[in-house]
C-alpha cells in the first residue's frame, strides 16, 4: 500500500464566485477502499471529475497512476472504472449495443467477466435503457465499470436512492474489486454506514474543504462518547475543550469527542458531572458531530 | 465461521471479527487447529475489507489465538497462549475494571456478580460438550 493511485494536491476550484474546492490535498493509496463523505453540495463529485479529467485544475495538481487526467485521457480513463451520479447511459441503447459501445473504448474489456456480471445481476442483452428500473440501471453502469477489470474503481454516490439489494451488489462489487490484488476504490457516499462497513481510509469534505482524511479505524477509535449527568439542571452546556457537540436537556447530556479525554474527564470532575457512560460512536455520529461543531465555530466567527 | 458484524457499534470492525473469532474459540465452537477462511474469503462473505480482515487475523496471532501457516492459511492454535503472565493479568484486568463499573452503577453486589459470572462460565463448557 505504499504507492498512491491518486495525489491530489492543493487543488482548488471556482465556479463563478462560489468556491467549490478549496487547497484539497488527497493521496489514495493503492489497494484501498477510500470513502469520501459530505453533504450534498460540499464538492465531492466536483473532486471526483478531477479526478476524471473531466475538469482542469485552476489551481494545484492531479495525479492519476502518476499522470495528468487532462492532459492523458486515455492513459487515465482507460485504467479507470467509472460510475456517475445520474447514471447517464444512452437512452436509445440497448445492453447489448451498450457493450460493443463501451467495449470499443476499452482495450482490456473482459467478455467472459462481462457475460457472468450480466447473469449475477440478472440483465439480459435485448433489454432497453430506458425499460430499465432505478436498480437495474445502477447494476448495467456498474457492469460496464467494472468488465474491463479497472485498476482504479471510481464511484460517485453509487447506492444513492437504491434498496438493499442492490445496495448489497454495490458494496459486494466494490469488495470483490479489491480483493483482486492491487485494485483501489474511491466512492462518494453520504450513507455512512455503509462507509463505515466497506473503507480502509476516509475523508470529510466540507464546503470544498477536507475536514479529516484519516485511515478509518483511527477516525473511530479517537472519537468517544460520554453520558455524563449533572448534579443541577444546566440550561445550557458548559464550554469544554475537546467536546465537539452535545445532546440533551436539564442533568443528562450526551457529548460526543475528539482527542484531550483526560482534560475533559478533569474538566467534568471539577463540575461535578458523573460520566454515567462511555460508549464508541458511530461514524455516522462523528460525522454529525464534525458537521455541528464547524458549523459553530462559523458562526462565532 | 459465523461471524455478525454490528453497525450500531462505533468498535472498528476489525476488533469486532477478532472479539468474535475469540468468543467461538472460548465456547468451543472452534477447535485448536481448526483452519479459518482465507482472508478474501471472509472479506467478500461478510463485505467488509481484506485489509480489515487481515488487520483482524494479525491481531488474533499476536495474542496466540491464531497461527499463520505460509501458503497454507491461518489456523486456531492448540490453546497455549504465549502471553506472559503480566500481559494476561493487564488484559482481564482491563475487562473486570469495565465489568465492575458496569456492575455497581447497575446496583449488583459482588455476590450476585460472581453468582452470574460462574453461569455464564457453565454455558461456555456446556457449549463445548454439545461440540464433541
Amino acid at each position: 500500500m505504499s504507492e498512491h493511485v491518486i495525489e491530489i494536491s492543493d487543488l482548488s476550484r471556482h465556479f463563478g464566485k462560489k468556491q467549490a474546492l478549496a487547497n484539497v490535498s488527497l493521496s489514495v493509496p493503492e489497494g484501498c477502499v477510500f470513502g469520501l463523505v459530505g453533504e450534498n453540495g460540499a464538492g465531492k463529485t466536483t473532486l471526483l471529475n478531477h479526478i476524471l479529467g473531466f475538469l482542469k485544475p485552476q489551481q494545484g495538481t492531479v495525479r492519476v497512476f502518476g499522470l495528468n487526467p487532462v492532459a492523458d485521457p486515455p492513459g487515465v480513463l482507460g485504467r479507470i472504472g467509472h460510475l456517475s451520479e445520474n447514471r447517464d447511459l444512452p437512452a436509445w441503447m440497448s445492453i447489448r449495443e451498450l457493450f460493443e459501445f463501451t467495449r470499443a473504448f476499452y482495450p482490456k474489456w473482459d467478455p467472459v467477466y462481462a457475460e457472468e456480471l450480466l447473469i449475477m445481476f440478472e440483465l439480459s442483452l435485448s433489454q432497453k435503457v430506458p425499460t430499465l428500473s432505478r436498480g437495474q440501471l445502477a447494476r448495467a453502469g456498474l457492469l460496464l465499470a467494472l468488465a474491463h477489470r479497472p485498476p482504479l474503481l471510481v464511484l460517485d454516490e453509487p447506492s444513492s436512492g437504491l434498496d438493499p439489494v442492490v445496495r448489497k451488489d454495490i458494496l459486494d462489487a466494490i469488495i470483490r474489486t479489491v480483493v483482486d490484488e492491487g485494485r483501489t476504490v474511491l466512492f462518494s457516499s453520504h450513507l455512512l454506514d455503509e462507509v463505515q462497513r466497506v473503507s480502509d481510509q476516509i475523508a470529510i469534505l466540507d464546503q470544498g474543504k477536507i475536514l479529516l482524511s484519516s485511515p478509518l479505524d483511527e477516525v473511530l477509535v479517537s472519537h468517544y462518547q460520554l453520558t455524563v449527568r449533572f448534579q443541577e439542571p444546566q440550561p445550557c452546556f458548559p464550554q469544554l475543550t475537546g467536546a465537539l457537540t452535545w445532546f440533551g436537556s436539564g442533568r443528562e447530556w450526551k457529548i460526543v469527542c475528539n482527542g484531550q479525554k483526560q482534560e475533559l474527564e478533569a474538566a467534568l470532575q471539577e463540575l461535578n458531572a458523573e460520566i454515567m457512560e462511555r460508549s464508541t460512536p458511530t461514524l455516522e455520529e462523528i460525522f454529525v458531530a464534525r458537521m455541528k461543531s464547524v458549523a459553530r465555530s462559523s458562526a462565532e466567527e | 465461521m459465523q461471524i455478525q458484524l454490528s453497525e450500531a457499534d462505533g468498535t472498528p470492525y476489525y476488533q469486532q471479527v477478532a472479539n468474535q473469532v475469540k468468543f467461538l474459540v472460548a465456547s468451543g465452537r472452534l477447535e485448536p487447529h481448526e483452519q479459518l477462511p482465507s482472508v478474501r474469503g471472509l472479506a467478500q462473505q461478510l463485505t467488509i475489507t481484506p485489509n480489515t480482515v487481515a488487520r483482524a487475523y494479525r491481531e488474533l496471532e499476536a495474542e496466540g489465538v491464531v497461527v499463520s501457516k505460509r501458503g497454507a492459511g491461518v489456523f486456531i492454535s492448540n490453546g497455549v497462549s504465549p502471553l506472559s503472565n503480566k500481559e494476561k493479568r493487564r488484559i482481564l484486568n482491563e475487562r473486570m475494571d469495565a465489568l465492575l463499573t458496569e456492575s455497581r452503577q447497575l446496583g449488583v453486589d459482588e455476590e450476585t456478580l460472581l453468582k452470574l459470572l460462574r453461569q455464564r462460565s457453565q454455558k461456555f463448557d456446556s457449549y463445548q460438550e454439545v461440540e464433541k
